[in-house]
């Protein structure tokens, strides 16, 4: 049934590019949550980034495009230090998340990645109950003391990601049963679990279909009132439907960061320009 | 030696055939590659094949018909007394004539039919011989020209080659096959003939085992029993031993290269401990007997616990030791086989990655790593080498680790070993024994198969 509703609401959302995006939102500035300054990657000698500074305001939704290996996934990776994990991967430069340099030798990369989540381009909830994926990360961090806490975390987090009325009465089926979609949302029940003020996406829909990408971009829509949202898209269409800021990233180098509306509207750079009118890409 | 010649000239013939085919091939198209339907080297095979196939399968049918024919003419040719021999003494005449044809010398001086008869061997053999030959050369030769007629640049030799190689694969795995039915048929009824003799409940179910047969009527401890828990009680123990130290060292290990070693200690530490693997159980045999069990024994002398020379543990210990690679390296496998997604997730949580290879990595890999157990622990009970020379022969019903205790490997070697009657509960005992052995491995077999099976399915 909530499907039927979502076939119909469909069109609409794709004929009207940001209706999310009122005159309010544009003007009224955002705090900035996440600041990073002159950041360079690279893996081995290849360079990936190029010396990219960027400002992200919270409670915001703020789209990654550009063409394929153009480096956005590669800095979305930096925000949570996910490329400590590849042993080639250098990062410089200053990335700060409310003033406090991320980078820094005393910053511990686990407890940052409890603060900034992350929700991959592929499902990939672990094969265990519906149940324990969204407990897995508060029981790691000492968030529950009893069963009862945990039932609370898990129901309010599922519901969060718009997941609770389709697996209540399953939460011991592994996560793994579940279809593409609801899998995808599990997992962002997962991140919102830990309570993070970031939720980074990583081409979160890429692998779904559009049924289950409207809801997820629905979802994206409510989540971005009480958090920090990062989306890395290939759909200029969904950058242009779920982000209020865009920054389009062409060979390692931010070309332009702004208003969604600007950026798909009036770019500054020819790049831009060439990019989201379909020239190259 | 001149069997071998033949097949070195088959082989010369068959390359002959090979080229040949090719150059004909060639000159059918005039020169022109791509006007054949295949490839010039697909119709050389082809007459290769059947220059050399049937003319082999011939020669080897004729090596396996000719020595009972020989015989049936060598007999027929002897004189009248020595054709209505009872058949043993007939078969030790035929054996001298075996033996004294080349040239040797036989136990006995040979009589005046003897050597008739070994005159009438040698030329029979020679004769048998050369129409062999003959008769091989012109089936390559028939097989040759038919091959050679098939020729034209339309002829599809590439498929006629692809499927008689798939026959040739068929064959080879048929034999595989074939040899397993065989052995497992031969175990069934020599069994069969030892429960005839003991009753299966015993042997299932007795708690004493003294396989022993009266060589002659009324002697002393003549009367055996074939009570097998005793025996499998020790396999069972000296099992458990080597998989309490080979599942922890081994999963650890594997835990270890799988997610912790930096590439360059992975290439070197796996082969190093598949080495493990890949040295001869009688050198870990030796091992066991001459330095883990004296080893053993003077560190229960000192703590003032009194360890037998040749205790379970020791061969046990030695057992799970050679066990250790089985288990790390399938486990590395399979923990390798967990998605990096997975991993990717976890981290992207907040966990450490030891957090992350305990309650996500390991459960993902569980079943993987039971089956690799399970195929462990089959092979710890089939192992013979080792207990064999450090375990003992007594077979005891206990559950002290100090003890000596003896397996079914070992059992089966001492049954056998030696001058026996085929025709015992002592010696027939072993088949019993070994197709229990076969039955439970298999089951494990199976079992892992499944589990390791089920686990592939997941990610797939």
């Amino acid at each position: 049934m909530s499907e039927n509703a979502i076939l119909r609401a469909g069109p609409s959302r794709v004929v009207a590019p940001v209706p999310i995006v009122s005159a309010a939102a544009q003007t009224q500035p955002h705090r900035v949550n996440i600041a990073a300054s002159h950041v360079d990657v690279f893996y081995a000698a290849k360079q990936a980034i190029v010396d990219v500074s960027i400002d992200i305001g919270e409670h915001q939704v703020t789209a990654f495009i550009g063409p394929s290996g153009c480096g956005k996934s590669t800095f979305l990776r930096c925000l949570n230090r996910m490329n400590d994990t590849i042993p080639i991967c250098r990062v410089t430069g200053r990335i700060a998340i409310d003033g406090e340099d991320i980078y820094d030798p005393g910053m511990d990369p686990v407890q940052l990645r409890a603060r900034v989540g992350m929700v991959f381009q592929k499902p990939n909830p672990f094969p265990k109950a519906i149940y324990e994926n969204v407990a897995y990360g508060p029981r790691i961090h000492g968030m529950i003391g009893n069963r009862a806490e945990a039932d609370e975390i898990v129901e309010r987090s599922l519901r969060a990601a718009a997941l609770w009325d389709e697996v209540k009465d399953r939460l011991d089926e592994p996560g793994t049963s579940l279809s593409g979609g609801q899998q995808q949302r599990l997992c962002i029940a997962r991140a919102i679990a830990v309570s993070p003020e970031v939720i980074l996406m990583d081409e979160p829909c890429s692998a779904l279909d559009p049924i289950a990408t409207a809801r997820i971009e629905e979802l994206i829509d409510e989540l971005r009132q009480n958090y920090t949202i990062i989306i890395v898209t290939h759909s200029m269409q969904q950058a242009a439907r779920v982000s209020q800021r865009t920054a389009f990233f062409h060979l390692g180098v931010l070309v332009e960061a702004g208003d969604t509306e600007t950026i798909f509207t009036n770019p500054r750079d020819g790049r831009t320009q060439d990019y989201i009118t379909g020239r190259f890409g | 030696m001149s069997n071998t010649l033949l097949i070195a000239g088959l082989l010369l013939l068959m390359t002959m055939a090979y080229v040949h085919g090719r150059r004909r091939a060639l000159s059918s198209a005039a020169g022109r590659r791509v006007a054949l339907h295949s490839l010039p080297s697909y119709h050389g095979l082809y007459i290769a094949l059947w220059c050399g196939l049937p003319a082999l399968a011939l020669a080897i049918l004729w090596l396996v018909l000719e020595p009972s024919i020989v015989r049936w003419m060598v007999v027929a040719s002897l004189p009248e007394a020595q054709r209505s021999l009872p058949s043993g003494e007939l078969g030790l005449l035929l054996n001298d004539v075996r033996n004294l044809a080349p040239g040797n010398v036989a136990g006995r001086q040979p009589d005046a039919a003897t050597a008739a008869a070994v005159e009438t061997y040698r030329t029979l053999k020679s004769i048998v011989f050369w129409a062999m030959v003959a008769a091989v050369t012109a089936v390559a030769a028939f097989g040759f020209e038919v091959g050679r007629r098939a020729i034209a640049p339309a002829f599809r030799a590439r498929q006629r080659v692809e499927r008689t190689i798939l026959w040739l694969l068929v064959a080879a795995s048929t034999i595989a096959v074939l040899t397993t039915i065989g052995i497992v048929l031969s175990l069934v009824f020599e069994s069969a003939r030892f429960f005839d003799k003991v009753s299966p409940f015993e042997f299932l179910f007795g708690l004493e085992w003294s396989p022993q047969t009266a060589l002659r009527e009324g002697q002393v401890g003549s009367s055996g029993t074939f009570g097998a828990v005793p025996v499998f009680a020790g396999t069972l123990m000296i099992t458990i031993i080597a998989m309490t130290v080979a599942v922890p060292v081994g999963l650890m290990s594997a835990i270890y290269l799988a997610e912790y070693a930096s590439p360059r200690v992975r290439a070197w530490a796996k082969p190093l401990l598949e080495v493990l693997a890949g040295i001869p159980t009688v050198v870990y045999g030796f091992f066991a007997a001459l330095t883990m069990a004296p080893a053993i024994r003077e560190l229960g002398t000192f703590l003032g616990i009194e360890v037998a020379s040749e205790s379970a543990l020791a061969a046990g210990i030695v057992m799970g030791v050679m066990i250790i690679p089985f288990v790390s390296s399938l486990s590395d496998d399979v923990i390798n086989a967990v998605p990096q997604t997975l991993r990717d997730g976890s981290l992207a949580l907040g966990a450490t990655h030891s957090e992350t290879v305990i309650r996500v990595v390991l459960p993902a890999a569980l079943p993987g790593i039971v089956g690799s157990v399970l195929l462990a622990v089959s092979r710890a009970i089939g192992e013979t080498m080792i207990v064999v020379m450090a375990a003992g022969l007594s077979a005891r019903l206990t559950a002290n680790p100090f003890d000596a205790v003896t397996t079914v490997t070992v059992q089966i070697v001492s049954l056998l070993v030696g001058d026996q009657e085929f025709d015992s509960a002592k010696t027939l005992a072993a088949f019993a024994l070994g197709l229990l052995l076969f039955v439970i491995t298999l089951g494990l077999n199976v079992v892992a198969l499944t589990v390791v099976r089920k686990y592939r399915e997941m990610y797939d």
